[in-house]
């Protein structure tokens, strides 16, 4: 049985790699924490665990089922709202509820707003479909700010997490390594059970009605149906990883369902790569890595992400995912070194028209936020004055040098990237005739 | 629901966009396994015809009917599970997916596997029996994980065809099944199509005459949104009215 | 009566702020399939750039300059950006004009920081159209420009800014010049055309390159012009984009998508339901409590029913979106089959 892989791939995994990339994946998140002991690192590890089942559930819209939402905080956001107040019961005496069970409690919040909103979003599809959840993610902000007996006003609902009778007897989930492992639990289970999704009659149909919607509806499916299920097992994991950030950060505020945080779901998970399934897994751990570090070193990191984003959508619309697999393929032809050079002359160019632009963009928001301290900007290890007109020409011509260099060396690329798929197209004709 | 001997009936059937009547009272019904072919001028209406038959589109008036019982109003996924399928002129595939994937998913409903998310595709040994059958049948067998985007012109109306007949309904239409096909190919598709079609009802629209009098049992002329003529091939090449409509030499070069 | 009928101006002339820049949404979105995102983001853009002109230039001039300043950014940007995109279908042109809301509000930031720029309009702009005097025994009365002191000393005195009355005028003559193009010119047929069939136009070949960046451009103008005047009477600061973002695709499904006049009629209708409210301090709770029925903080859903239609004024919108979808899907005066 031959496999064709032209232009699109389709990889069917072998079983051996079946089990030994699942194995990895419960490996990875084993031994993680007992690499980073740090607490910072655990504090990391744990919201890229959350995020990974977050980004994984936004993808069974966006990549699965081709519907793009820019609301779905909504339904992660709700999920903690209801987790953090149930926890409150549970505080109270109310409801004797195991800790270990709350993040349930958020999907089931989640799966039950999607029911209630998915049924009026999902009566359209495509741009409507996106507008529409634009709308409602506004709706769903502004009450939020509106009922603050629910949301908790501006300072959120807060909770404890180590209540009622040790889980198993000594998990008092009091440690964050504690915590991390429940979440690293919840992480393994709704990755496989998302992945298992894929490989059902209604995850095939998804993808049928992301294919060809109108097709679908000839071969006996209602699309919008389809559609309204998956919304709704989207909602159900989105809730279930508020429900874990609920239990995480024991505090919850109303930008959990704020645009800001729908828009960053979208971002990473199509930056990870919205076509493979372990994309989003990839765009999660980008997702914290980014919004805790990057905010660190700079300012202008909202900017550097839209650039980047906007090139990825350009020319990578894969995500990073398809950048992996495209180059796995090239190197399991043999002809990976033969774009070695390209993909130095890439780097080179585009960290050269990094270093102007990023200069210059450190030297404004020096102007305008510590134009108090004086002209002078320190920028990797040079001083930069502001004032002077050399610091601002050198920086341009940096710019617009990488920026021409760069796009010499992208077309060089790209008629070495053909040559390649042309000879790996030879190989499989080659190899198909045998 | 009476079931007539009639497949599919077509009862006065009239569509207006607007001001402009494009079917003018339609009459024409299809016995049980009967393979018809319809013809006609451009703009006749031929491919409104279809998206009325298979609930794309809604009457202005007149009823149709599939084994008897009224199917206009209703939508495309409902005509389609009592029995009625379509294929496109233009391959209307699932682009991402392969061939094989393709053809198991048009099976999913006719095997009654619905919305479920609780069994493995894998395990689903009627769907994956069925869309094996349907591969061979189709013979593409040697291009089963190939993405249907990368399919050859050929290969992409093959499957077209196979997605069509997969579910197993008893009335087929196809819409130019062999537009853009050389002789030769043509000649081998029309083979394809009277052996995945056997047993079933066939409407078909087609331009080339050499597949019309191969193929069909029947044949409609539709012309100006009504159907002026619906019988054998000989019959009907000799009909005055439709003479006059296609001025004769159409059906004097498919001789 | 003089607060209502000014408030019934304010909501109008909201909603013809709305207008304009959803009319150019969906002339954008009808001739090249694209939702334009970045739609609010061309509208700050046209305020900033604006202000930074009027130093340079003075107001009038700069009045003209920024929409054609920016309608070139967003020519460029669809030559440059969108057009690559085109080939990857409808959720990556989104995608991108998404990424480029993103960027654009960054860099407007990083030029000119992230609070409020005081964008004062020019004397002749300045202070009231006019002004509704109720006076307790003569009735209701206008009166031009500003009213003396000694005058709303003994009546209820509102006046209408002239601000605000100049972005009456300007959507208005917009709006009438967009008609005279839409029913009298060549250009205007394809242009309805392709607002309820596109595919045609697009057949047609109506969709050379220069066409789809005119297009584009003339719709970030349009953004533009409405930003620059929207940048004067209200407040010109980084988040002018997101507040007016959504609520224009709001208008946009309730009016219709593809309909210009459905835009028009949302436009007015969400412009009205945002301003009106916001007058009324009553809530469901007092209107069931002047009934007669006893309402208190016991009562199940007094969270929800003791909200003043002030408070609740922002969500409206939101509110009467969803039900147009439950109840008519295709939007007020949509026309085109989904």
């Amino acid at each position: 049985m031959n496999s064709s892989r032209a232009q699109s791939f389709h990889f069917k995994p072998l079983n051996v790699g079946r089990w030994l990339v699942w194995g990895l994946y419960a490996f990875a998140l084993i031994v993680a924490p007992l690499l980073w002991t740090s607490s910072f690192a655990q504090t990391m590890l744990t919201q890229i665990g959350i995020g990974i089942i977050a980004c994984l559930a936004y993808n069974i819209l966006l990549g699965q089922g081709g519907m793009l939402s820019f609301g779905h905080a909504v339904y992660s956001g709700l999920g903690s709202f209801l987790a953090i107040h149930t926890l409150n019961l549970a505080v109270s005496g109310a409801w004797n509820i195991p800790v270990s069970l709350i993040p349930l409690i958020g999907g089931a919040a989640g799966m039950g707003v999607a029911a209630l909103l998915g049924y009026v979003s999902t009566k359209k599809a495509g741009t409507p479909f996106a507008m529409i959840t634009l709308g409602l993610g506004e709706l769903v902000w502004s009450m939020s700010l509106m009922i603050p007996e629910f949301f908790g006003g501006e300072g959120g609902v807060s909770s404890n997490r180590v209540i009622g009778e040790p889980f198993l007897g000594f998990l008092t989930f009091g440690p964050q390594i504690q915590v991390y492992y429940l979440i690293a639990a919840y992480c393994f289970i709704s990755t496989a059970a998302m992945f298992a999704l894929t490989r059902t009659p209604l995850g095939r149909m998804l993808n049928a009605v992301r294919d060809n919607p109108e097709r679908v509806a000839f071969i006996g499916y209602d699309t919008q149906w389809v559609r309204y299920l998956a919304f709704m097992i989207s909602g159900f994991f989105a809730g279930v990883a508020g429900g874990l950030a609920a239990l995480n950060f024991e505090i919850v505020t109303a930008e959990v369902v704020g645009a800001a945080r729908s828009g960053a779901y979208l971002l990473f998970t199509f930056l990870g790569g919205a076509t493979f399934f372990f994309g989003p897994i990839i765009g999660a751990v980008l997702m914290v890595v980014g919004l805790v570090l990057l905010s660190e070193l700079t300012q202008a990191w909202l900017l550097y992400l839209g650039l980047i984003f906007l090139f990825m959508v350009m020319y990578a619309p894969g995500g990073i995912a398809s950048l992996i697999m495209m180059n796995l393929r090239v190197a399991a032809y043999g002809k990976l070194r033969q774009l070695t050079g390209s993909y130095l002359a890439l780097a080179g160019t585009a960290l050269t028209m990094l270093v102007g632009g990023g200069a210059m963009i450190e030297m404004l928001y020096h102007m305008q936020l510590n134009a108090a301290m004086g002209p002078e900007v320190e920028f990797i290890g040079v001083t930069l004055n502001t004032a002077g007109v050399d610091a601002w020409f050198g920086s341009v011509m940096v710019m617009l040098v990488g920026l021409g260099l760069f796009e010499m060396s992208r077309r060089q690329y790209v008629r070495e990237w053909g040559d390649v798929q042309a000879e790996i197209e030879k190989e499989i004709k080659r190899r198909e005739a045998l | 629901m009476s079931s007539s001997e009639f497949a599919l009936e077509l009862l006065a059937v009239k569509k207006a966009f607007g001001k402009s009547e494009i079917i003018r009272g339609a009459q024409l019904q299809v016995k049980a396994g009967e393979r018809v072919a319809i013809i006609g001028p451009n703009g006749a209406g031929k491919s409104t015809l279809f998206n009325l038959i298979t609930g794309r589109f809604g009457l202005s008036s007149g009823e149709i009917r599939l084994h008897g019982q009224r199917i206009d109003g209703k939508k495309p996924y409902e005509i389609n599970r009592l029995g009625l399928s379509r294929s496109f002129q233009v391959s209307n595939l699932f682009t991402r997916l392969s061939v094989f994937e393709n053809i198991r998913c048009a099976v999913l409903w006719s095997l009654g596997h619905r919305y479920s998310f609780w069994k493995f595709l894998a395990d689903l040994t009627d769907a994956n029996e069925r869309a094996e059958a349907v591969l061979a049948m189709i013979k593409l067998d040697r291009r089963r994980d190939v993405p249907a985007m990368n399919l050859t012109y050929a290969e992409a109306r093959a499957l077209e065809i196979g997605i069509t007949i997969a579910g197993g309904s008893s009335v087929i239409l196809l819409d130019e099944p062999t537009a853009g096909m050389s002789k030769s190919e043509t000649q081998r598709f029309i083979q394809l199509i009277r052996e995945v079609t056997v047993g079933k009802t066939l409407l078909t629209v087609e331009h080339d005459m050499g597949v019309v009098f191969g193929l069909a049992d029947k044949i409609a002329v539709l012309v100006y949104g009504e159907v002026i003529a619906f019988d054998v091939p000989d019959a009907v090449r000799a009909d005055a009215r439709v003479q006059e409509a296609y001025l004769g030499s159409v059906l004097a070069e498919a001789h | 009566m003089d607060q209502i009928l000014i408030n019934l101006l304010n909501g109008f002339s909201s909603g013809l702020l709305l207008f304009m820049l959803s009319s150019g949404l969906t002339l954008i979105f009808s001739m090249m399939g694209v939702l334009n995102f970045a739609h609010a983001s061309f509208y700050m853009l046209g305020a900033y750039v604006a202000y930074t002109l009027v130093g340079v230039i003075g107001f009038w001039p700069a009045l003209i300059l920024a929409p054609i300043v920016v309608g070139g950014i967003g020519a460029g940007f669809e030559r440059f950006a969108l057009r690559r995109v085109h080939k990857f279908g409808h959720v990556a042109e989104l995608l991108i004009t998404f990424g480029a809301s993103y960027v654009i509000l960054e860099l407007v930031q990083l030029i000119w920081g992230r609070t409020a720029v005081v964008f004062t309009p020019p004397p002749s702009l300045q202070g009231a159209a006019f002004t509704i005097i109720q006076h307790p025994l003569e009735g209701l009365s206008l009166m031009w420009g500003g009213a003396p002191a000694e005058l709303c000393a003994a009546a209820a005195c509102s006046n209408f800014p002239m601000t605000r009355f100049f972005l009456m005028g300007v959507a208005l003559l917009m709006l009438l010049a967009l008609w005279l193009l839409l029913t009298r010119t060549r250009v205007g047929m394809v242009i309805q055309a392709a607002l309820t069939h596109p595919e045609m136009v697009e057949s047609l070949g109506h969709n050379v390159p220069a066409v789809l960046m005119l297009v584009f451009g003339s719709g970030c103008a349009l953004a533009a012009l409405a930003g620059v005047i929207g940048g004067f009477t209200f407040v010109t600061e980084p988040s002018m984009a997101v507040i007016v973002g959504s609520i224009i695709f709001v208008v946009v499904v309730v009016g219709g998508v593809g309909s210009l006049a459905g835009a028009f009629v949302g436009s007015i209708l969400i412009g009205l339901l945002q301003t009106l409210p916001l007058t009324i301090d009553g809530s469901v709770a007092t209107l069931l409590n002047a009934l007669g029925l006893n309402v208190g903080p016991e009562t199940f859903g007094y969270a929800l029913m003791r909200l003043s239609m002030a408070q609740v004024a922002p969500i409206l919108p939101y509110l009467l979106m969803v039900l147009i979808l439950i109840f008519r899907p295709k939007g007020l005066l949509g026309t085109r089959e989904d």
